[in-house]
C-alpha cells in the first residue's frame, strides 16, 4: 500500500494529468482489440481466444510494411486490412464450424489457431523481439499542457480513438448495415426470412473484428515490443473489458476499457500490490451482481 | 471386504500401478520415466476437471488456480520447512491438497451462483486473480521468476525407515502411487450414488431440483473434490520440475487439460488419461524432433474437430454399447 503517492499525485495536476494520459494510452489498444472481441461475441456468440492473435498479426503486418515501405500512414492501413482478410479466411474455413456449439468446442478451435498463428510468426518473423521507430511525423518536440510532457504519438492515438469509437458506434446504431448487424445478433432466423445472407454477415463482422485488432496491434507498434506471444495477455484483458462491459456493447466496453486503463495507472501509484489483481477481483464482482455486463442487455 | 470389492472392480487401476512400477526396473531410463511422470499429472490434472466437465457439466475456464495453489504450497514448504521433518513431503502434498480444497471451496461457492458460460467466466476471473497474487507477492513467490533455486526433496522416515527422496526413481515411484490411489478414489466417487447424482444434474438439473436434490451444495463439493486432486497434481509437477512458476496459474494451463479431456473423451473416465498420454506424447516428442510444435497441435486439434466432435474413447464407447446392444 502506498496510499500516499498516490494522494500526493492526485493533488499535483501535472502528475495526475500524466497518469490519466497514460491510462487513456493503455485503454486505447485494449478498447480497439476489446471492441472487435465484443463484436464477434456479441453478434455470432463465439468466444475467440484467437483474438490476441490477429493484434499480433497486425503488429507484425505493421513491422513488415514499415521495413518495405517505411510510411506509417500505408501500414496503418495496409496492416488492418492484412488482419482482416485473415479473420475472413479463418471464419469462412474453420471458425465457421463451431457457431452455436458448446465453449468447449469453440476454445478449442480458436486455441487451436493461437499455437498455429504463434509458430507461423515465429517462422516467417524469427522468435526475437521486434520494433519499429516512432514514425518521422511523430517525432517532434512532445506537447507540454497542465505540467505534464505528453509525447505527439500519444495524443494521435487518442484522437484515432475517440474517432474509431465514435465511428463504431455510428456504423452500429445508424446505418442499414449497422442494423442488420444488430439483428443478426438478436434473431438470425428472422433475418434469414427477411432474405438476408447471415451466414454472410457473420463473416463480414468476424471480418470487422480483426480489423478492429489488426488497427489495435498496428497502433501498438510504436509502443511496445513486437513479440510472438504478445496476444495471450492482450487477449485474456480484453475479455475481461468484455464481459465487464456487457457482451455487444461498443459503449460498455469503450467505459470499462477507459476504467481499466486508469486503474491500471494510479492503482500503480497507490496499491501496487493489488494493482494486477483488482481488476479481475472487480470483473468477479461484476460477474456475480450482474452477470450480463455494466452495459449488456439482460438476456434470457 | 467391501474395500476389496471395490479394488477388483477397479483392479486396472493396479494393473496400470503395477506395470508402471516395474517398466523403469527392467529397462531403466530417465527420459521414460520423466515423459511418463509429466502425463501422469497431468492426466490427474484432467480426470480432476472432467469430474467438473464431463461428470457435473459445468465447465471450468479457471482451473489453473487449483493447480497453482498446490503448487506454491508444496514448494514454498519444502523451500522453508526445515530438512529433518520425517514427513516433509507427504505433509506438504497433503497442506497443497486442503489449502487447493479450501480455496476451491471459496471460487465454487460464488461460481455456483452462476451457470453455463458466466460460470467459465467466473472460474477464469479467480484464477487470474490467483495468477495476479503470484506475480506480485514477490517475497512470497517470487514473483514472475517463479520459485527458483530447486525444490528439496528431504528423506521420508517412515517407522523406521529413511527412503531417499533425491534420486529420480523414488520420485518416480512417488508420482505413480499417488496418481494411481487418486484414480481410484476419484473412479470409487464416480461409481458411487454421488457419482449418478452429479451426472443426473449434468443431465437435467431441473427435475434434480425437484426431486429435492440440493444441486448448487452438490456442484460445490464436485468443485471441492476436483480442487483437492488438482491441486495434488500442482504439488506433484512442483517435485517433477523441481520449482513453482506463475505459468502454473495462467488461463494457458487451464486450457491444456481441456484438451486432453475432449481429445481422449469426456464420457468414459479413461478418456482424460488417453487425452493426457496423446497430448504430452505429441507435445515431448514434436517439440524435440522439430521447432514447430505449437503449428502441427494446432492443426492437429482443428482436424480433429473437423472430423469428431467427440473424444475417441467416447466415440469407442459409443461402438461398443451399439455392439452389447445389437447382441442383446
Amino acid at each position: 500500500m502506498d496510499i500516499a503517492s498516490l494522494l500526493n499525485c492526485l493533488a499535483d495536476p501535472g502528475c495526475m494529468a500524466g497518469q490519466i494520459i497514460s491510462g487513456i494510452i493503455i485503454a486505447m489498444v485494449l478498447f480497439l482489440v476489446a471492441s472487435g472481441l465484443s463484436l464477434i461475441l456479441g453478434v455470432l456468440g463465439l468466444l475467440n481466444f484467437a483474438h490476441g492473435s490477429l493484434y499480433m498479426i497486425g503488429a507484425y503486418f505493421t513491422y513488415t510494411v514499415m521495413a518495405s515501405i517505411g510510411n506509417f500512414g500505408v501500414a496503418l492501413i495496409l496492416a488492418p486490412i492484412g488482419v482482416g482478410i485473415c479473420g475472413v479466411i479463418l471464419e469462412r474455413f474453420f471458425i465457421k464450424r463451431v457457431y452455436g456449439l458448446d465453449a468447449l468446442y469453440q476454445l478449442l478451435m480458436t486455441y487451436a489457431f493461437i499455437l498455429i498463428f504463434d509458430d507461423v510468426v515465429k517462422f516467417i518473423w524469427g522468435i526475437f523481439d521486434l520494433s519499429i521507430r516512432m514514425p518521422s511525423l511523430f517525432r517532434r518536440p512532445p506537447v507540454t499542457a497542465i505540467g505534464t510532457i505528453v509525447p505527439f504519438y500519444y495524443l494521435f492515438l487518442i484522437v484515432v480513438g475517440v474517432l474509431l469509437v465514435v465511428a463504431i458506434w455510428l456504423f452500429l446504431s445508424k446505418t442499414k448495415y449497422g442494423k442488420i448487424i444488430n439483428a443478426a445478433a438478436s434473431d438470425p432466423e428472422m433475418l434469414m426470412c427477411l432474405g438476408i445472407n447471415v451466414p454472410f454477415v457473420y463473416t463480414i463482422v468476424f471480418g470487422l473484428g480483426s480489423l478492429l485488432a489488426g488497427v489495435g496491434g498496428a497502433l501498438a507498434c510504436p509502443l511496445r515490443a513486437i513479440t510472438p506471444g504478445m496476444g495471450f495477455a492482450v487477449i485474456i484483458e480484453s475479455f475481461v473489458i468484455v464481459v465487464i462491459g456487457g457482451m455487444g456493447s461498443i459503449l460498455g466496453t469503450f467505459v470499462v476499457a477507459l476504467m481499466f486503463g486508469l486503474m491500471r495507472s494510479f492503482g500503480i501509484l497507490g496499491f501496487p500490490f493489488f494493482e494486477l489483481a483488482f481488476i479481475y477481483v472487480f470483473m468477479a464482482v461484476v460477474l456475480i451482481v450482474r452477470p450480463a455486463g455494466l452495459f449488456g442487455k439482460v438476456r434470457i | 471386504m467391501r474395500f476389496l470389492g471395490l479394488l477388483r472392480a477397479n483392479s486396472w487401476v493396479l494393473v496400470l500401478a503395477a506395470f508402471l512400477l516395474i517398466v523403469p526396473f527392467l529397462f531403466p531410463s530417465l527420459a521414460f520415466i520423466n515423459i511418463v511422470s509429466e502425463i501422469l499429472i497431468m492426466a490427474l490434472f484432467a480426470v480432476s476437471l472432467n469430474l467438473l466437465i464431463g461428470y457435473t457439466g459445468f465447465v471450468s475456464f479457471g482451473h489453473a488456480a487449483f493447480f497453482a495453489v498446490g503448487s506454491y504450497t508444496v514448494g514454498i514448504m519444502l523451500q522453508r520447512l526445515s530438512a529433518s521433518l520425517p514427513l516433509a513431503i507427504p505433509l506438504a502434498l497433503l497442506c497443497g491438497m486442503i489449502l487447493s480444497g479450501i480455496v476451491a471451496l471459496v471460487i465454487g461457492y460464488f461460481c455456483t451462483r452462476l451457470t453455463a458460460i458466466y460460470f467459465a467466466f467466473l472460474t477464469l476471473a479467480f484464477s487470474q486473480i490467483i495468477y495476479a497474487l503470484i506475480i506480485k507477492w514477490e517475497s512470497f513467490t517470487g514473483g514472475d521468476q517463479g520459485l527458483v533455486g530447486g525444490i528439496p526433496r528431504p528423506p521420508i522416515n517412515l517407522f523406521g525407515l529413511s527412503i531417499d527422496m533425491t534420486s529420480p526413481f523414488s520420485l518416480y515411484v512417488l508420482i505413480v502411487v499417488a496418481v494411481c490411489v487418486s484414480f481410484l478414489i476419484i473412479k470409487i466417487i464416480i461409481d458411487s450414488p454421488f457419482g449418478w447424482i452429479i451426472r443426473a444434474i449434468r443431465d437435467n438439473s431441473e427435475r434434480m431440483n425437484f426431486l429435492g436434490i440440493n444441486v448448487r451444495r452438490y456442484t460445490i463439493i464436485v468443485i471441492v473434490i476436483s480442487g483437492i486432486f488438482t491441486g495434488l497434481a500442482g504439488g506433484l509437477i512442483a517435485l517433477h520440475v523441481s520449482g513453482s512458476y506463475p505459468d502454473h496459474a495462467f488461463w494457458t494451463k487451464s486450457a491444456e487439460p481441456i484438451f486432453m479431456i475432449m481429445v481422449g473423451g469426456m464420457k468414459v473416465f479413461a478418456g482424460p488419461i488417453l487425452g493426457a498420454i496423446i497430448v504430452t506424447e505429441l507435445s515431448a516428442h514434436l517439440s524435440s524432433y522439430i521447432g514447430l510444435w505449437g503449428l502441427i497441435f494446432g492443426a492437429f486439434l482443428v482436424v480433429f474437430l473437423m472430423i469428431s466432435r467427440q473424444g475417441i474413447l467416447d466415440v469407442l464407447a459409443l461402438k461398443t454399447g451399439l455392439i452389447k446392444k445389437l447382441k442383446l
